[in-house]
């Protein structure tokens, strides 16, 4: 093979990633023994409005069902598995792979920790809350309530309808709001029905705080990829955007990403990448296939970096357009929120600007978010991840590969699933990968 | 300058020699389990043809899915390797200068690629199933107890229009069954399969845009009865140049005499 000089940029490991390491085990094993610090468990999704319960104390401990699915995805021997417990009670291989991971968790009776450790006895959840956002996440919980059932526990579960839409202008309809709010004020009820605890409003407007700071934060993160070198690879980020899916709500998230945005402006001053060959960006969208993250490190063969996708920049990350046209991060509002009023219109609002809410409502405005991505972070091609194990975030995606190239941005898009390893060719996908980086000019710098 | 192309294909390996751009001889022969040696037979075997020895030849560039067991590896030593898309655009191009759609069907894999001036803008593969390639004509034409060579003629014979539905290779081979069972002709049965392919392939080929002139290539061009459904489900002509099944060896050749590209 030609031998081909390219430049090496200088490369450190993240000073702050034992810290990540520990939160998101800490995360898990928190939820586990909640019960033996008199402490209560809660169940939803990761984009549940999870500030609301933590007005019932500090002592509430959560588990988001994706994340903990896509932990499942990634031990694929504990996966395969979950796959075949819940297609042994009936449910088809094509629903949703990271809520067939959290049903064949239940099934199992087995609980898996972030180092795979597993443990015997699944911890079912005090109560359930959740929200619809898509057609998986509206019979999700349904069924783990059903399936606690049959193990005897009554899991009581309140849903939050959020099907408002994405908001196309800077006015948000008033009726919208007042629809999701009131929706949150009957919640804090039934929160408090549900668990026999009295609502601390005080709380409330903390937690609040915290994910509207903890969100932004992420986005001012993801921006600092713009710099070349990037200096986050999104298989990193992946690893760090967690902690907004799992605890976007708590002081701990708000600190670690101020921790990790000081340090992320300190690698683009020094010019530190994540990869150290880096001549050629790519993004990706939705999930990756958790099982096979090693075709990130393939891509860097070629010297390709994946410096993030609207998918791990928005799903926790909040950004909105400024004046001058870039996509930036979302300014906060002007002070913290002081009654249980306020806290609530603040996180709906906050919220309802999502851009991840686009890929349900309006494809044209995904595209162009990606679009404006691929310039402003300096992106050469597009991967696309047809995922078939999520239809919400899939849904669209080959009218986005469509605009995409409309534009003259090229696009590689391959098949796969996030958390059903049956469903992603690795050896196929890395060959097809391979011709598009050749046919982009790239050649392999190293084996 | 002289250079060769050698792609390692699913079912045989195919050798294009160069020089100054003209083809001084082609050979292929099937590959078998040990690739490395069935490649070098058909490599020694174009040299010997050619009057060349391994020494003559400036530069070696494999392709096809066999390709890095050629790579660095004696007697062959090829310099470098190139996928199969890459190798169909520079092949294509170089058979047929006008080129804009590349639509290759060997014996695994079915590829649509849009090409400019030799290089590619845009391509698509199949995904798993080998219903849309060659080894599925294979197979139907063991369901039918015909020589391979004998399907595409049986076809042509047909006018009617027998759908098969199924989407698996597998599967597709029960439905034959089903259809001999029936008493369906096999002359029918015949073009209900190349019909098949060619919905398999269009239905890919047109995500990329098919521009016109479209060229296809792959030992499945040889068979002719696959061009006519095919130009009816993309409603355009299709050029099939001389010894199709070298283009994607072609390609190779074509690329190692420019390695600066």
């Amino acid at each position: 093979m030609a031998k081909l000089e390219v430049k090496e940029y200088p490369t450190e490991p993240l000073k702050c990633w034992e810290q990540a390491k520990n939160l998101r085990k800490n995360y898990y094993e928190d939820y586990l023994r909640a019960h033996e610090k008199g402490g209560l468990r809660w169940a939803g999704g990761a984009w549940a409005f999870s500030a609301i319960p933590a007005g019932l104390g500090e002592d509430v401990y959560c588990i988001t069902g994706e994340p903990y699915g896509a932990t499942v995805a990634f031990f694929k021997d504990f996966a395969a598995k979950c796959h075949d417990a819940t297609e042994a009670a009936g449910f088809p291989r094509t629903l949703c792979a990271y809520m067939r991971n959290y049903w064949g968790s239940i099934l199992l009776d087995k609980y898996i920790l972030t180092d795979g450790a597993v443990v015997d006895g699944y911890p079912a959840p005090d109560f359930i809350w959740q929200d619809h956002i898509c057609c998986s996440h509206g019979k999700w919980y349904q069924l783990v309530r059903w399936l606690e059932k049959q193990k005897g526990k009554e899991v009581p579960m309140y849903c939050v309808d959020v099907s408002v839409g994405y908001p196309t202008d800077s006015d948000i309809e008033e009726y919208k709001i007042n629809y999701l709010v009131g929706q949150l004020n009957d919640g804090i009820e039934w929160l408090e029905k549900a668990t026999g605890r009295k609502y601390n409003d005080h709380l409330l407007c903390e937690a609040v705080w915290n994910e509207i700071k903890a969100t932004s934060l992420w986005a001012e993160i993801c921006a600092l990829n713009q710099a070349v070198p990037a200096p986050l690879d999104e298989k990193t980020m992946y690893s760090l955007y967690v902690m907004g899916t799992l605890m976007k709500h708590k002081p701990e998230c708000v600190s670690f990403y101020q921790t990790l945005r000081d340090e992320v402006e300190d690698r683009v001053k020094r010019g530190i990448a994540a990869v150290p060959n880096e001549r050629y960006r790519v993004i990706t969208d939705t999930q990756p296939p958790w099982g096979f993250l090693k075709i990130f490190r393939e891509m860097e063969k070629y010297g390709a970096v994946s410096v993030g996708s609207l998918y791990t920049f928005g799903l926790i990350g909040m950004w909105e357009y400024k004046p001058d046209g870039t996509w930036s991060p979302r300014s906060i509002p002007p002070s913290k929120p002081q009654t249980r009023e306020e806290a609530l219109r603040a996180v709906v609002e906050w919220t309802i600007h999502k851009p991840e809410w686009a890929h349900f409502y309006l494809p044209e405005l995904k595209t162009k978010m990606m679009t404006d991505i691929v310039k402003q972070w300096k992106v050469d091609a597009v991967l696309l991840h047809y995922n078939r194990g999520c239809e919400g975030l899939s849904l669209h995606i080959a009218e986005n590969r469509f605009g995409l190239i409309q534009t003259g941005v090229p696009v590689f898009p391959f098949e796969g699933n996030m958390g059903d390893e049956r469903d992603f060719d690795f050896a196929g996908t890395l060959a097809r990968l391979t011709a598009f980086f050749e046919s982009m000019g790239l050649k392999k710098l190293k084996e | 300058m002289i250079t060769a192309g050698v792609d390692v294909g699913a079912k045989f390996a195919k050798v294009v020699i160069l020089k100054d751009g003209q083809v001084l001889v082609r050979a292929k022969a099937p590959v078998g389990f040990d690739v490395l040696k069935s490649a070098s037979d058909v490599f020694e075997a174009a040299l010997k043809d050619a009057g060349l020895s391994r020494a003559d030849v400036q530069r070696v560039v494999a392709t096809g899915m066999g390709r890095n067991a050629i790579v660095h590896k004696p007697p062959i030593n090829a310099e470098e390797s190139v996928s199969e898309v890459v190798a169909d655009a520079a092949g294509a191009h170089h058979a047929i200068p006008t080129v804009r759609t590349v639509i290759d069907v060997g014996a695994e894999e079915g590829r649509g690629i849009k090409v400019e001036g030799g290089k590619v803008k845009d391509f698509v593969i199949n995904e798993r199933c080998a219903a849309g390639a060659g080894t599925f004509v294979e197979a139907m034409a063991r369901a039918l107890e015909v020589k391979v060579e004998d399907m595409g003629p049986l076809s042509l014979k047909s006018t009617n229009t027998i759908p098969m539905n199924a989407q698996c290779c597998v599967f597709a081979e029960s439905e034959v069954v089903s259809l001999i069972h029936s008493k369906v002709s096999k002359e029918d049965v015949a073009k209900a399969i190349h019909d098949a392919i060619a919905g398999r392939i269009s239905s890919m080929v047109l995500r990329i845009g098919v521009e016109k002139d479209v060229v296809l290539i792959g030992g499945v061009a040889l068979n002719p009865g696959f061009l006519p459904p095919l130009e009816k489900e993309l409603h355009t002509t299709i050029i099939v140049p001389k010894f199709p099944e070298f283009v994607s060896a072609l390609g190779a050749a074509v690329i190692a005499a420019s390695p600066t590209r």
